[in-house]
Formats: structure tokens, sequence, C-alpha cells
């Protein structure tokens, strides 16, 4: 794969009258740790959409692995904000996990010696093994978190997406998934959305600022000026200063 | 109860009965499961009213009833599916339009259709004495096809019903499956008519899941358990109906539901005093 792992141009969306993204290009090369941050209904989780095929954009073009997301979506492990499921529902911790090995034209038949061994892996690598036999409501926030990063890289994913995943587990658990994400990106290309700058500085490669526009940084170059436009002045300020910098 | 059981001995309308309820209990079980998980009680219930509509043309052209019921049943859960995928904010008033229309419209053709009356009361209340031979085949037919359907697509329809959204993102046929899940349902529907009749069917389908549902762990023993509560539902319903001369599906809608309030009490009034200390 020589080109970009993702690669958005002129990205623009908006929900009726209201865009959300305007003018979006952002190219992730394979292999890099990117981190997404920016305020509340920034457009965060409508740029993951756009990636996965979920809404398609007004104007502009977005690309997955050189093809139309919906073709390559199967690549990405995804790991949502808020997750789409009941908690009560009846179903183990061991199924769950189990579903990330679901494949386009596999309709019938059950899971194969290979799918069994692929979830009793991603759960080792986040460490849920032994709740396998857990139903997921009696699970804690932080114990779900990883039952669902398992459940992505279950699908072997080329890149992993991560919504947020550390917005409801304490800041022990917070690092030790940061951690585990800087291991896996060894051989998976990883954006993660998240709310804590600072936090997320110490794992990513550059971090993409969003605000309706998006504004990359090397990390190096994240300072409380950065933060503090970010959050509370004008993006577009940003975008002046650093811009020409990469 | 001795007499329920030597009359049961004695009177071939009452064997017919109970092998009605059973028959009826599988498929009330496997796919009152889903009903109940994926939270579709108000789209299962609007299949069934929407059912009459069909029911009552069949009468009045001379058709099989049970025939209509089948083609009125699917042609609703396709229309219902289709409204839940395009029109989800008016899902709400659009389904009960339907649901009133349908029985409207049956009624209609009720009144329309020449000859002796047709028994609207067992049509909408079921009469499990008077459940013909040939709709137990029937009956065996449909719960052939239901669980060959769900054993054939356990694991795709597990995951629609958990997780849509993830399910297509695996590149699953979501759309497909859903539309699927809401025609087994009407087949469902189309099995308890004889057995409980349109208005209670919707008891039926998730009462028995619902209290499984306290017990079990997963989507598969939540099924097996359903169809047992079920099925125990059904024959004890027939038996406490049969001495005082009770209609049945009534009494055995009663049962369910005294059961579901029971077992959650016991489930959840025991729980809730050291939840509220835990908090």
């Amino acid at each position: 794969m020589s080109g970009p792992v993702i690669a958005l141009e002129g990205v623009r969306f908006a929900y009726g009258a209201t865009p959300v993204l305007e003018d979006v290009s952002l190219a992730v090369p394979d292999g890099e740790f990117l981190g997404i941050v920016g305020p509340n209904a920034g457009g965060k989780s409508t740029l993951l959409k756009l990636i996965l095929g979920l809404l398609t954009p007004d104007r502009g073009r977005v690309r997955v692995l050189g093809r139309p997301p919906v073709e390559a979506r199967h690549e990405i492990g995804y790991l949502p904000q808020y997750p789409a499921f009941a908690r009560d529902f009846p179903v183990t911790v061991g199924q769950v996990v189990l579903m990330g090995r679901i494949r386009r034209g596999r309709l019938l038949g059950g899971y194969g010696a290979q799918d069994r061994e692929l979830a009793r892996w991603a759960m080792t690598q986040t460490e849920v093994a032994d709740l396998a036999a857990r139903r997921i409501g009696t699970l804690s926030g932080g114990q779900l978190q990883r039952v669902l990063l398992a459940r992505a890289l279950a699908c072997e994913p080329k890149v992993l997406i991560l919504d947020e995943p550390t917005s409801n587990i304490d800041q022990r658990v917070e690092s030790d998934i940061f951690d585990l994400l800087r291991a896996l990106n060894r051989r998976i290309t990883i954006l993660v959305v998240s709310h804590d700058i600072a936090f997320i500085s110490a794992y990513v490669h550059r971090v993409a600022c969003l605000n309706r526009t998006l504004i990359c940084h090397p990390t190096e170059a994240i300072d409380g000026g950065v933060i503090h436009d970010l959050y509370g002045g004008d993006v577009r300020r940003v975008a002046h200063s650093h811009g020409p910098a990469h | 109860m001795t007499g329920f059981l030597d009359a049961l001995a004695s009177h071939g309308f009452l064997q017919s009965a109970l092998v009605a309820g059973l028959l009826a209990s599988i498929g009330c079980g496997v796919m009152g499961t889903y009903v109940v998980v994926k939270r579709i009680g108000f789209l299962a219930g609007g299949i069934a009213h929407t059912v009459l509509g069909g029911m009552g043309a069949a009468f009045y052209f001379g058709h099989d009833p049970m025939r209509g019921a089948l083609l009125a049943a699917v042609a609703s859960a396709l229309v219902i599916g289709w409204i839940t995928l395009r029109f989800r904010e008016h899902e709400d008033t659009l389904i009960s339009a339907l649901w009133a229309v349908g029985m409207a419209v049956g009624v209609l053709f009720l009144a329309r259709t020449p000859g002796y009356g047709i028994d609207l009361m067992s049509t909408l209340f079921g009469n499990i004495l008077l459940v013909p031979r040939e709709d137990l085949w029937l009956m065996a037919a449909l719960d052939a096809v239901l669980v060959g359907t769900v054993l054939a697509l356990y694991r795709p329809l597990l995951a629609v019903a958990f997780d849509e959204e993830f399910a297509r993102l695996r590149g699953l046929p979501v759309t497909f499956l859903y539309l699927l899940l809401l025609c087994l349902v009407a087949l469902t529907v189309v099995l308890l008519i004889r057995v409980v009749g349109l208005i209670l069917v919707i008891a039926l389908l998730t009462l028995p899941a619902a209290i499984a549902t306290q017990y079990a762990a997963t989507l598969g023993r939540m099924m097996i358990l359903a169809v047992a509560i079920g099925a125990a539902l059904t024959a004890s319903g027939l038996a406490l109906s049969y001495a005082p001369d009770l209609p049945a599906g009534p009494t055995i809608i009663v049962l369910a539901g005294a059961v579901y309030l029971v077992s959650t009490l016991v489930r959840h009034g025991l729980r809730r005093p050291s939840a509220q200390r835990g908090g």
C-alpha cells in the first residue's frame, strides 16, 4: 500500500442546513497514529462516519485503502463512542468478540476454528479472555470498552478507528488502553478521537484539530496556544500560524 | 385437573387443542425472543392487527382465511419494515394508522360477506378448541420454516439484532435480514391466530420471551427457555379453562401475564434493595 490509507479531499457535510464539515482534507499514511481533537459538535464523529461510509459527503471525496468507504470498510476495526446496542441484551463477551469475524458473503454457517482462535487472541490482547462467558450487561464500563476493542481487533483490521475510547473509564485504564494501542500501531494504522489533547499527545504522531474545518499539527507543535485557539478562539487563526509549517 | 386429563384422553378436539398450543409455543418462543430483544413489540402488534384485513378479504372472496392471513401478514411486515427504514420520524403514526385501517378493512369485508355470520370473536380472540386438523399441519409447517431459517441464519440474525451498525460495517445485508426478521414475525402471528386470536397474539409473542430473558444469558438459551415457558403456559391455561368452561385464549394470556409479573417481582424485587444501598 503506497498511497494514503485514508484520504479525504475537500469534504463538505451538512445535517440539513447546518454545515458540520467544510472543505476538510486529510491524508493518513500507512502506520500513522493520528489523534483527532476538537470541541463538542466540532464534527469528529461525523468525520468518522464519513470514513466508515455510514454517511456520504455533500461535496468532496473519501477513500479508504484507495477504494470507496463502503467497499473497504470491512478492513476497518471500529470502536464507537456510544455502543448502539442495549446493555441487557442476552449475549456473552465471547459471542460479541466473535462478531468481529463476520464477513461479507458469509451468511450461512458458523465460525471456524481459525475464527475462534483469532477471537481468543483479540481477547487476550485486551485482557478480557477470562470474561468470555460473562453476559455483557454484567461488565463495568472499562471492561466493556476492552471487549469492544477486542471485537474491533478480531476483524483483523488494517485501520483501527476509535471514537473517545476512554471517555467513561478511569485514568489508569486509559493509560493501559493507550499503551496497548501504541503496541498495536506497529502493525495497524490508528485514528483516535479524543477530547483530551494533552493526554493523547504523548501517544500520537500527529493531531488533527477539527472544528468544522480541519488543521493538522505534528505532536511537537502542540502547545497552550494551539489548545486555546482550538477550544476558545478562532480556528482559522491556527491555520494561519501553523498551516505552512508542513 | 384430573377431569381435564380424563377429558384429554377421550376427546380428540382437546388433543388437537393441546397440539396446537404446543406448536404455537415453538414459534412464539423463537420469534418472541427477537421481538423482545429488538424491542419491536409495537411493530409486531401492527402486523397482527393488519392481518384482519387479509382474513376479511379471504372470507369475502371465498378463499381459505388462513391463506389470506398469511399473505396479509407478510405484506404488512414488508410495509411496516419499509416505514421504519424510510420514515423513522413518523414510524409511530404510520404504524398506528396501518394497525387501525387494517382492522377496519377486515371488519368491512366481514360485514359484506354473504352467508351465515363469520365468527369475528374467534378470529380476534382465538378458539383453540376449534382448530381444524389441517391447520395443525399448517402450523407445523410454519414452525419448520421458522426454526429452519433461524438455525441457518442464527449468527447474522444475532449480529443484526444486537448491533445493526456493526453488522452493516462487517458487510452483512442488514436491510434484508431486518425485513426477513419481520416476515418471520408475520408467520408467527399467523401461527398464533387460531390459539389466541389477532388481538392477543402480541401477549404470547412477548411474555414467554420476556420471562426467559430474566434467566437466560444467551439468545439461543432464551429461545429454548421461552419455548418451554410458552408450552407450559398454553397447556396449563388450557387445563385451567376447561372445568369452569372459560375461553382458553384469554385464560392463557392472563396466566402468562401473572407469571411474568411474579417472575419480575422475584428477579427485581429481591435485587433492588441491595442496588440502592450500593448506589
